[in-house]
């Protein structure tokens, strides 16, 4: 096989592992809180900027600076429900989906105002890996792994834990949850904190391999809802395969024509597919 | 002759009187304003029964970028390139609009197939960068004041064709709110299964309004295009262009005849006025404000600027009428 394609390959593996982490977020929000948060890329943005701003700009260290984005996500993640989410849960759903997308709006030009549109780079180069004669990013094994790993620990909490079995009960039926006892409102936060975590972990995964500016999160935004509604909203195992398929496309398609075309074809191949499945590949 | 009437004429003849007295600037706004309440409009005759689409993008990037590449290297008269340019976002409409239709894609799930759409238009056009321009946008071929080629440098003429297409807007969404399939798209918009089973053609009803919204856009941008002589992916097509539009509408108001375009020249003055005031120091302040106030008006008024408005009137006139009961 050839060589680049081979990398082009692994590459793909390698960027499905941020995206399956970005997707189970995004998917654990809407299973739970039945609620599309529009601007969930765009709370990964904000993250990028609290690690740029306390590494590079403060001198903290990296770790405490990842720490901190994550923390404060999971923070911001609370304050998104309580303002946004909160005050319209009994909306229509597009309503819902509008409020989100008025934060995505706000997000985007709040950070231009502070920050300007100039891209920034957290400046940590990581050495190249290479494997006989394969070059692979470590930043980016890294965040594979991390990636994975943070989707095992989501897993086990959901199923170990009281609380994460609670949340998995309020997803399969949110009047019943409430007559056992379950406080709903407090469920909602605890998602909406896990949601905002998962963005911020993500972030800190993001920084090592790409500038921060204000509208990284259209890079990705539209790609993580393809990836959720491929697998099924709600459904996590569904997100974190399709997020493997769908990262494929563009690596693959990029080997072989240019990025746009590739993202093309992802989106085309999405369009496709909800017609052919339009609960999602692996709807029963 | 009726209050509404009489008022109605006066708002006309003082739209038909502006260019002389106003200065080029302003004028430059009224354009802008009108050719994008008309585009409101268009995607309000979908959005109030519900069919909320973010695909609106995709129908005025094609219909922009048609016209201008034809023009430029096939010395198509506009006359026949905008024509074209509505007929492929008809035909681009019917593809998504007819399988998602048929399989009931609906909701949340309808409203994601058509931002990928807008996103499969614009990384299309971006990717296209041999003929388009790419991201640096492409300037249509000037050849001055001609009809045929439908370039104006003076700005009066574009300031006509606005309040002509914006009237034109108006009135189609008069004909729909008027007409008899309003019912039959308010009956589907409440629950499909039950418009299906008094009899309603459900697929065709609601194709037939999403032809109507698509190719009105794809005018809009046309004229869009006409109009500033340069065009570029991420300001005609995509998704940020989808959103502004829904943005727009909802908070002007969706389910008002007049609700998009008290969208268009709330938005548009916002941010000039912003602009205006702060400089360009403040890039983003606009935006940042529009952001917070459309969370505000999905929040506390969903009917928008204008529905809520006549929300109160009415009110008031109830409580007026109550006592002689």
């Amino acid at each position: 096989m050839d060589i680049y394609l081979l990398e082009a390959i692994i590459n793909g593996i390698l960027l499905g592992g941020v995206l399956a982490l970005l997707a189970l977020g995004l998917n654990l929000i809407f299973g739970v809180i039945d609620v599309v948060w529009i601007a969930y890329a765009d709370i990964v943005m904000c993250g990028m900027y609290v690690i740029y701003f306390l590494y590079a700009q403060y001198g903290v260290p990296l770790p405490i600076a990842c720490l901190v984005a994550i923390v404060a996500m999971a923070a911001f993640g609370i304050l998104v429900h309580l303002l946004i989410i909160a005050p319209v849960l009994n909306s229509p759903p597009i309503n819902q989906l509008l409020a989100t997308g008025g934060l995505l709006f706000f997000l985007q030009s709040f950070a231009t105002l502070l920050f300007g549109t100039d891209f920034r780079n957290i400046g940590v180069r990581l050495p190249i890996l290479e494997i006989a004669t394969l070059y692979i990013s470590f930043s980016r094994l890294i965040a594979f792994v991390i990636g994975l790993i943070g989707a095992v620990a989501l897993y086990l909490f959901l199923k170990r834990t009281y609380i994460g079995t609670a949340i998995r009960a309020i997803a399969q039926d949110r009047e019943i949850v409430g007559l056992m006892g379950v406080d709903q409102r407090r469920i909602y936060l605890v998602t909406s904190a896990i949601g905002g975590a998962l963005a911020g972990l993500a972030a800190c995964l993001l920084a090592l391999q790409y500038d921060v500016h204000p509208f990284i999160g259209n890079t990705f935004g539209p790609v993580i809802f393809m990836i959720c509604v491929l697998g099924g909203l709600g459904n996590m195992i569904g997100g974190f395969i399709a997020s493997f398929i769908i990262s494929q496309i563009i690596a693959i398609g990029g080997y072989y024509s240019n990025i746009e075309l590739s993202y093309v074809l992802a989106f085309t191949f999405f369009i496709v597919l909800m017609f052919l499945r339009p609960r999602g590949i692996f709807a029963r | 002759m009726s209050i509404s009437r009489i008022s109605m004429l006066v708002g006309l003849a003082i739209l038909i009187a502006l260019p002389v007295v106003v200065p080029p600037y302003f004028l430059h706004l009224l354009i802008q304003i009108l050719l994008w309440a008309f585009i409101y409009t268009a995607w309000a005759l979908m959005g109030r029964f519900g069919f909320v689409s973010f695909g609106h993008g995709a129908f005025m990037g094609v219909g922009a970028y048609v016209p201008a590449l034809l023009w430029s290297y096939y010395d198509v008269t506009p006359w026949i390139g905008i024509p074209i340019g509505i007929a492929l976002s008809i035909l681009l409409a019917v593809i998504i609009g007819y399988p998602c239709f048929r399989l009931r894609v609906v909701g949340h799930y309808f409203a994601l197939v058509t931002l990928a759409l807008s996103q499969v238009v614009l990384l299309s056009l971006t990717a296209a960068r041999d003929i388009t321009g790419g991201s640096l946008g492409f300037t249509p071929r000037a050849v001055g004041h001609s009809w045929y080629a439908l370039q104006f440098p003076d700005k009066a003429y574009f300031y006509a064709i606005s309040v002509v297409l914006w009237l034109i807007g108006l009135y189609v969404w008069r004909r729909i709110d008027l007409g008899i399939n309003r019912e039959a798209l308010e009956a589907i918009s409440e629950d499909e299964d039950a418009a299906a089973a008094v009899g309603i053609n459900v697929l065709r009803e609601k194709l037939r309004v999403t032809i109507i919204s698509a190719a009105l856009t794809a005018l809009g941008g046309a004229i869009y295009g006409q109009y500033f002589m340069y065009l570029n992916p991420e300001t005609v097509s995509g998704i940020a262009v989808s959103l502004q539009i829904v943005f727009a509408v909802i908070a002007g108001g969706v389910y008002s005849l007049l609700g998009p375009t008290v969208g268009s020249l709330l938005t548009l003055s916002l941010t000039e006025g912003l602009r205006v005031w702060f400089g360009t120091n403040f890039i983003g302040a606009a935006n940042t404000i529009y952001g917070i106030l459309l969370i505000l008006c999905i929040i506390f008024m969903p009917q928008g600027i204008v529905g809520a408005l006549q929300g109160l009137r009415l009110r008031r006139s109830q409580t007026k009428v109550a006592p002689a009961e």
